[in-house]
């Protein structure tokens, strides 16, 4: 219906005045020692890594390295703390614990939003109203089970697994800590988390909130450090259970690494989630559906819409719209409250980022940037789509982890099933539809483990989440999200 | 000379509305300790009190039923936190009613527990009871459960603080809002409590507290039309069948919870939350 | 009301191809807006464009001359001790005081809107709406603020609602008409959009919310979607049409909401008076207080702004 000749202006005018959010109140150590047994140690080795602000390139702060002995030592505490106190505490107690520190982040909120956004680049906007109040949300939804555990499996007799290891990614690190850490405890387990090497501090802040909190000493064991340390938590015989969340590639690692133990594990991986717009959408809040998808977050999520598919007769306005709506995109300073897009992780992360907009340009397709400023320090990439590009172009099957997105048409809801599955991932999707037995439809054929129907990138501690294919194993979040740390006896 | 302080004896009202009038009849009775003392004057409430507390229970209902599973289990958490402060206020006031103080202590502290017990409820049963249907037509076809509305309370006689909680927190965590008739031998602990739901950003009407006679007001607690479902807790078989004889006349759910021992672990169960719930099944086509 | 079909050749625009419009979304959006932080000197710029774009009103059933008189006092003299600012747009009326209003505000830029078309209800004959728009227009007013017949609209005689306004349209000559949807007698978002394109098709000048005589009036639900309407009839014929939210605006800090809003929707074309308006009788002073606190750095009381 709309031919859109006529443009909107966005550049100029009225602009917003810097509004930074305080940091003063964030309190960061110069140095941090690895947090196992209830205590701050130093590694063993003596070896510590810096930690970055992504925005500035200045260092935050230095963390320790974990060696093996320090991996060790942390499954050992763990091991100890599981046989001699948290498998003989009354699960509602346990409950009671797991409750403290959902309050303690309440009432530390906005240290923690500060300080994730400072080591990992996110606007303080989103660590404030998403990361952080989903983060203690978990919290509060699994300490409720931690006494319940009876009636979410009917028949089974449910029993802690024992030490869990775990490994978190760097895109969302106190809400998977959160995820990790909280159905754990809930289950009956201990446990030893490594958070990415990029981004620790809330991880490290959050072992401060464990000690407030009073949980007994070794329940749960921080371990900084980078991939070696990932290896040796994963490859420790004294783990019963191994968590990974990261990157397709690193999941098939372990997935190898585990076979012949007898450790469960769950793997949540990579993503390449097909958004569908189909021409009977609220076609404007399907254009925001698609900014939520890939471009917050700087695109580093798992579950990024990263593929547009548009209904053949909408898709001229809907791209028309979707570019006026990406110049109101602020890129830049992840501490100002107006920030939209914050800075890309590391510097490694943008350069496979930049490497993809080469490799889609030089494959024939059509790119789009946005035109607003970036600071100059720092790393960064404005939101992005490529138009041209077909289900054969490596920018459409591969997953960039940046503000990208890949747009396609489609004619049929069949056409577009297909394509929405052709793809070795399987982590999440999307529909926009104003007609419900066609979202019925979508999500009884879509190959996927979250479907969201006229909405995107949606999270609440009691919806499992999770992928098919080689977007992983298992689930994490409501009450599917128990199995993950429980065995199911008899 | 010294003289000895005077303390400031208080005054036990109702809770109606998120308010605490007395009751309107103007009556009261005496509650005595052992020694024969007056403790205080308890409000004998009139079934026109029950009234106006039902007209502020429906009023708050559907606010209340469409706040978040999670809001709710703050909340009700959050009256666990403000039970805990006061820990000592509550457990003198069931020594004043007749307990001894261990007894108190484990009473107090098995009431905060039961509040986090159902606060951790509140974003789980819907899980645990509801169901997809695997119908065999080309629907989507789902079961939840929902709020029933207003429920009245009749709270157990034998228990001044248990077994009032054990039946306010299930009711209202499944998003119903209710009206209670404290105990009528230890009435204090209620009217306390309701003081507690009043710090703990419980909406106001979601939960009313009377106190009065059993004799003049369980007729009203069973019979009034604009209750959806009604709770009774001391056994006796006349009072039991006249309740639900009085219930039909509206269809009331009704529900006896008779001979059981509120201090037990397993007087805490989801099913007293799915009790007050209805189903809902709603049926939509899959297709293009 | 006897309803007078108004042959026109002109054809209704195709509701049926009007994108629906999901709630949860607009809220979403809306949220996203109010967590803009605006401060410092956006903020004061802000403040001073929301000023400019206030159309002062008073419309009550005990308004007299005095009244009147009294407001378009405020209307040039909004806060004098405070030099530099911009005055208000407009003021509005009913139409039996704007000979009052022109006589007070005669030298000074500023409109006359008047209400018209059997405001707020809209119940009665398009002959009797007819003549009340004239009646304003003859005694000066320069804009009229119509109101839509919300009950042809509810039932469906879309043909009758578009050829009302395009009657009126007719009737103001050269005054500016916005039309009034009343959103809060429409009942859905989707209802809000159709009515914003059927009432630009039919030559709408404005698109206003409310009468803010019913609750709810303004909301920045009903704007946003509205705004986005007229978005879409821009690009489709390239034609603006300014927006007008009224009712309910009662704090600088939901006005900068609404800018913030406006900003990011349509862009700098529409940030000036002459396509944005806030039909509003007590925001000003809000504002008011709110620029004096920016620039002293201390929050004020109303006391020392005029209450007219």
């Amino acid at each position: 219906m709309a031919t859109p000749e006529n443009k909107l202006a966005f550049d100029g005018g009225w602009e917003y005045a810097p509004a930074p959010e305080s940091t003063e109140h964030a309190k960061i150590d110069k140095r941090y020692g690895l947090f196992i047994n209830g205590d701050f140690v130093a590694p063993e080795k003596g070896r510590y890594f810096d930690t970055l602000n992504p925005a500035t390139e200045e260092k935050l702060s230095r963390v320790a390295a974990a060696s093996d002995a320090d991996v060790d030592k942390a499954v050992k505490a763990a091991r100890n703390a599981y046989r001699s106190t948290w498998s003989r505490m009354k699960p509602a107690e346990r409950g009671k614990y797991i409750y403290r520190i959902a309050r303690i982040i309440q009432e530390r909120a906005r240290e923690f939003a500060a300080i994730e956004s400072l080591d990992g680049g996110k606007p303080i906007r989103e660590s404030r109203d998403v990361d952080i109040p989903l983060a203690a949300a978990h919290f509060f939804y699994y300490a409720g089970w931690a006494d319940k555990l009876e009636y979410a499996f009917p028949g089974r007799k449910a029993r802690a697994l024992g030490v869990a290891g775990q490994i978190i990614p760097w895109n969302f690190p106190m809400l998977m800590a959160a995820w990790k850490i909280a159905p754990a405890l809930a289950c009956g387990n201990t446990v030893v988390l490594k958070p990415a090497e990029t981004t620790p501090l809330t991880a490290l802040k959050l072992a401060e909130v464990i000690a407030d909190a009073g949980l007994p000493p070794g329940v749960v064991n921080i371990v900084t450090g980078a991939g070696e340390t990932g290896a040796a938590l994963v490859e420790h015989p004294g783990i019963d259970k191994v968590a990974f969340t990261g990157s397709t590639n690193v999941g098939k690692i372990i997935q190898r690494a585990l076979a012949g133990t007898s450790k469960k594990y769950t793997l949540e991986l990579g993503g390449k989630a097909a958004n569908i717009i189909f021409a009977d959408a609220a076609i404007d809040q399907a254009v925001e559906g698609i900014v939520n998808g890939i471009f917050f977050n700087q695109g580093h999520v798992c579950c990024a819409g990263s593929r547009l598919f548009v209904q053949e007769s909408v898709a001229d306005e809907v791209i028309q719209k979707l570019k006026e709506r990406m110049e109101t995109l602020i890129v830049g300073d992840p501490l100002d409250k107006n920030t939209d897009i914050g800075a890309i992780n590391s510097a490694m992360q943008l350069e496979k980022i930049e490497s993809y907009l080469e490799i889609g340009q030089q494959e024939g397709g059509e790119m789009h940037q946005s035109s607003c400023r970036v600071p100059e320090r720092g790393y960064w990439c404005r939101p992005t789509i490529f138009t041209g590009v077909s289900q054969s172009n490596r920018v459409v099957q591969e997953e960039i982890f940046g503000p990208v997105l890949a747009i396609q048409t489609f004619r049929r809801f069949d056409e577009a099933i297909i394509k929405a599955n052709n793809t070795p991932y399987g982590l999440s999707g999307g529909i926009w539809t104003d007609k419900g037995s066609k979202i019925f439809k979508m999500t009884q054929s879509l190959r996927a483990g979250v479907v969201w129907a006229n909405t995107f990138n949606k999270f609440d501690p009691t919806s499992p989440f999770g992928g098919y294919k080689e977007s992983g194993v298992g689930r994490e979040g409501g009450l599917h999200g128990l199995d993950a740390y429980l065995h199911l006896g008899a | 000379m010294t003289t000895k302080r005077i303390p400031v004896a208080k005054t036990y009202k109702i809770y109606i509305g998120g308010k605490f009038p007395r009751t309107e009849s103007g009556r009261y009775f005496p509650l005595e300790d052992k020694k024969g003392n007056v403790i205080a004057n308890i409000c004998r409430s009139s079934r026109k009190d029950f009234r106006n507390s039902v007209v502020a229970a429906r009023k708050a209902q559907p606010g209340w039923a469409k706040s978040s599973a999670y809001l709710r289990g703050q909340i009700l958490y959050r009256i666990a936190e403000m039970l805990e402060g006061r820990r000592a206020q509550f457990v003198a006031e069931l020594v004043l009613q007749g307990a001894t103080q261990r007894a108190a202590e484990i009473e107090v502290d098995t009431s905060i527990d039961r509040l986090i017990y159902f606060a951790g409820w509140a974003d789980k049963y819907q899980q645990v009871f509801s169901a997809v249907n695997p119908v065999s037509s080309s629907h989507f076809n789902f079961s939840v459960l929902e709020p029933t509305g207003v429920v009245s309370i009749i709270a157990p006689d034998d228990s001044g603080l248990i077994g009032l909680i054990s039946n306010i927190a299930p009711t209202i965590v499944g998003g119903n809002t209710c009206v209670t008739l404290a105990s009528e031998s230890r009435p204090l602990s209620a009217v306390s409590f309701a003081e507690v739901l009043h710090a703990s950003d419980v909406p106001a009407g979601v939960v009313n507290i009377l106190t009065g006679y059993r004799s003049e007001l369980t007729e009203f607690f069973a019979s009034h039309m604009d209750v959806n479902a009604v709770v009774y807790c001391d056994s006796g078989k006349k009072t039991a069948r006249s309740v639900q004889v009085l219930a039909a006349e509206n269809v009331k759910g009704v529900f006896g919870r008779t001979r059981t021992n509120w201090m037990k672990d397993d007087a805490q169960h989801p099913y007293l939350i799915r009790d007050t719930q209805e189903v809902k099944t709603t049926w939509h086509p899959i297709g293009t | 009301m006897a309803l007078q079909a108004v042959t026109s050749r002109v054809p209704l625009p195709d509701l049926s191809r009007v994108p629906a419009v999901d709630e949860v979304g607009v809220n979403e959006r809306v949220a996203r807006f109010q967590s803009r932080s605006i401060k410092k000197s956006s903020k004061v710029d802000a403040l001073k464009l929301i000023l400019s774009m206030i159309d002062l009103t008073t419309l009550e059933g005990q308004d007299t001359p005095g009244k009147v008189r009294q407001l378009c006092q405020k209307a040039i003299h909004l806060h004098d001790s405070m030099p530099g600012l911009p005055h208000v747009a407009a003021v509005c009326v009913y139409p039996t005081m704007v000979g009052v209003a022109k006589k007070a505000l005669v030298g000074h830029d500023i409109n006359i809107a008047s209400v018209a078309t059997a405001f707020p209800s809209g119940m009665s004959t398009l002959s009797v709406k007819l003549d009340d728009t004239r009646m304003a227009v003859e005694a000066g007013a320069n804009e009229i603020d119509m109101v839509i017949s919300r009950g042809a609209f509810l039932a469906g005689d879309h043909r009758y609602v578009f050829d009302e306004i395009q009657a009126v349209k007719e009737a103001c000559g050269d005054a500016h008409l916005k039309v009034i949807l009343e959103t809060g007698e429409l009942g859905t978002l989707d209802r809000v959009r159709r009515a914003s394109v059927l009432a630009m098709h039919a030559g709408a000048d404005f698109i206003k919310t409310s009468t803010g005589k019913i609750q709810p009036a303004a909301t920045m639900q009903v704007t946003l979607v509205m705004l986005q309407a007229i978005r879409d009839y821009y690009y489709e014929t390239g034609r603006m049409v300014g927006m007008k939210p009224a009712g309910g605006i009662s704090t600088a800090k939901l006005a900068v909401h609404y800018i913030v809003m406006l900003r990011e929707t349509l862009g700098n074309a529409w940030m000036t008076p002459e396509w944005f308006r806030f039909g509003a009788s007590t925001l000003a002073n809000d504002v008011l207080m709110q620029i004096m606190k920016q620039s002293t750095g201390v929050y004020q009381s109303g006391d020392y702004f005029s209450k007219d």
